[in-house]
């Protein structure tokens, strides 16, 4: 898909993520908004799927697994935009009934979603059951997962990375989120992860790192991670991205991690992100 | 009196590896992963067989859950293995968010469950289990009694779609259960009829209840032995029929007082026909070093215990 339309996608999905988490006054825009290019790109360009058909065995087709489940918003905007549900079901997100819970489930049948998340640290080693599950199929479709950078303080993170290169695992592609952000502050100040690429090297991974908000690079670090698979070693992407991004008042902290803006900061927001697709 | 055939002495866990290799000949769809205990499960049977799947995880319990939770998207059956504390309370939100939450079709296989697992001590005798585990929406707990029943657990499970838990044990016990038995989940077993008092027993207590039924049967006590091999959906009407006749209850098992099969029990008793019940449990303690024998009378989990709670439900009745 042209760069220039993903960007379009992009700007809908801010503005949904904003609407959502206002209109319920909870939910964790920050990471949402950080994540908005990224998932665009990986559902409108990347991945090999068939949203009009959802199965949850999904075999023949690319799974994706997000394992910061809090960034809910971003996710369920991005499916209903794909086409995986109609968009007017965003207005229930956290609501009492919806099939959009605050962390993402599977127990209320939302197509999209096959792995519970928000109890950080999980997502990486469903993912790599799910990959492992595919080799055992002969399905040479691949398997995506998404981190934030603050849950590799999660030690399960590390058993599934020591897993997955010592089965030399290479169909995943996990991806990172790289905002330096978690909910007490800076993550260099909470607990430092040190040099995070030496690590996943360390751990046998092959490493990459993009700009998570240059659509371009976006598209060419997938299309590049891609063609690392298949040589005995899994793969981690290095995603820098700022939380926030698109609202400048939500940029440059950690403090819009897990608030929601009232009705004054909403219009602020919206005023900066286009609407394109029409709102739900 | 009734008599039972006894097919020799075995351990549980040897059910389960037969078990494990018998299911996997059959369904192609049934993979094992197991953290380091290979033959502390007796797994390896399987992994011999089929080691294409056969995942060793080595020591990380957490991963364990997370690969079998991901495994079944595309159809696989994962059975996990290791021993009870690790399978449970070390793993416990593993298993409620990316199994029982989100509805996974995986196998926890536990074994060396309770004190019988011996001179190891307290730090491997995990007595919660059962609670954990039946606390969780969606979860089957099943705690069969002897080689042959865990044998038949292992493989009619692959057939029950959703989460289970399997316990079982590390000691030779009496085989009671024919080998040809059909095991059905949440359908208790009957194995002695009696009038005077009911004994609801799970896993290596069944066992020494039914030598309970046989002592008090000498001195003129008619009791009704109940294995419950299944903990959760539990066997109402089997429990509800039989206090019917009996009015009152002992329930037996290698578990804590709290949270365990008795207080499930206790709960049908509770909402339906008020009962007087003793419990054969152990009583909010942990553990320790011992053989299992010496455990199991230190920490009253015997065959003179359930005589002695027979007993006494007895002289409770109106």
């Amino acid at each position: 898909m042209q760069t220039s339309e993903l960007q379009r996608i992009a700007s809908q999905v801010r503005r949904d993520i904003v609407r959502m988490v206002a209109a319920v006054n909870s939910g964790h825009p920050g990471g949402s908004l950080g994540c908005a290019d990224f998932l665009t790109t990986l559902y409108f360009d990347t991945m090999r799927i068939t949203p009009e058909n959802f199965s949850m065995d999904g075999v023949s087709e690319d799974l994706f697994f997000l394992s910061n489940g809090h960034i809910s918003p971003v996710i369920y905007s991005v499916l209903a935009r794909r086409g995986y549900f109609d968009v007017k079901e965003l207005a229930t997100f956290r609501k009492l009934s919806s099939r959009l819970q605050g962390h993402p489930s599977v127990d209320k049948g939302l197509p999209g979603i096959r792995m519970a998340s928000g109890s950080l640290g999980q997502g990486l080693s469903c993912a790599l059951g799910a990959a492992l599950t595919k080799k055992l199929n002969n399905d040479d479709t691949v398997v995506y997962s998404l981190h934030g950078d603050g849950e590799l303080q999660e030690g399960q993170i590390w058993e599934a990375a020591m897993y997955a290169a010592a089965n030399k695992v290479d169909n995943i592609i996990a991806t990172v989120d790289y905002n330096g952000r978690q909910i007490d502050g800076d993550v260099e100040d909470v607990l430092s992860l040190g040099n995070l690429a030496q690590k996943w090297m360390a751990f046998g991974w092959e490493v990459l790192e993009m700009d998570g908000h240059n659509i371009d690079e976006i598209k060419d670090t997938l299309s590049k991670a891609k063609s690392k698979l298949g040589n005995g070693k899994p793969v981690v992407i290095l995603m820098r991205t700022e939380m926030g991004q698109g609202v400048d008042y939500m940029m440059g902290s950690h403090k819009w991690h897990g608030v929601a803006p009232n009705a004054e900061q909403l219009e602020n927001a919206l005023g900066q992100l286009e609407e394109t697709l029409g709102d739900y | 009196m009734q008599e039972f055939e006894i097919f020799g002495n075995k351990d549980t866990r040897s059910g389960f590896g037969e078990g494990l290799l018998e299911i996997g000949k059959k369904n192609p769809n049934v993979v094992a992963l197991c953290a380091d205990l290979t033959g502390s499960l007796k797994m390896n049977a399987f992994q011999n067989e089929f080691p294409e799947r056969f995942f060793q995880v080595g020591i990380a319990e957490a991963n364990m859950m997370g690969l079998a939770a991901g495994m079944t998207i595309g159809g696989k059956i994962p059975y996990t293995g290791t021993f009870a504390n690790f399978s449970t309370g070390r793993v416990y939100d593993q298993i409620r968010q990316s199994i029982a939450y989100s509805q996974k079709n995986v196998k926890i296989c536990a074994s060396h469950a309770g004190l019988t697992l011996g001179e190891d001590g307290a730090t491997h005798q995990i007595l919660e289990d059962i609670g954990m585990m039946k606390m969780l929406p969606n979860m089957t707990v099943i705690v069969p009694a002897d080689f042959n029943q865990t044998k038949q657990a292992t493989i009619a499970i692959a057939d029950h779609v959703g989460p289970v838990y399997l316990r079982f044990g590390r000691p030779s016990v009496p085989i009671f259960v024919k080998p040809d038995a059909k095991f059905e989940i949440g359908k208790a077993d009957v194995l002695i009829e009696g009038t005077d008092v009911t004994i609801i027993a799970c896993g290596h207590l069944v066992w020494k209840s039914i030598e309970a039924a046989q002592a008090l049967h000498e001195k003129g006590i008619s009791a009704e032995v109940i294995n419950m091999h299944t903990i959760k959906p539990l066997d109402e009407e089997a429990i509800l029929k039989s206090v019917a006749k009996t009015k009152c209850v002992v329930t037996a098992e290698e578990h804590m007082r709290n949270g365990g099969l008795g207080d499930s029990v206790a709960q049908v008793l509770a909402m339906n026909t008020p009962a007087p019940q003793e419990y054969v449990a152990v009583n909010d303690t942990f553990g320790e070093s011992g053989t299992p024998n010496e455990l199991m009378t230190k920490y009253h989990i015997d065959t003179v215990d359930v005589i002695a709670a027979a007993e006494k439900v007895l002289a409770r009745k109106d």
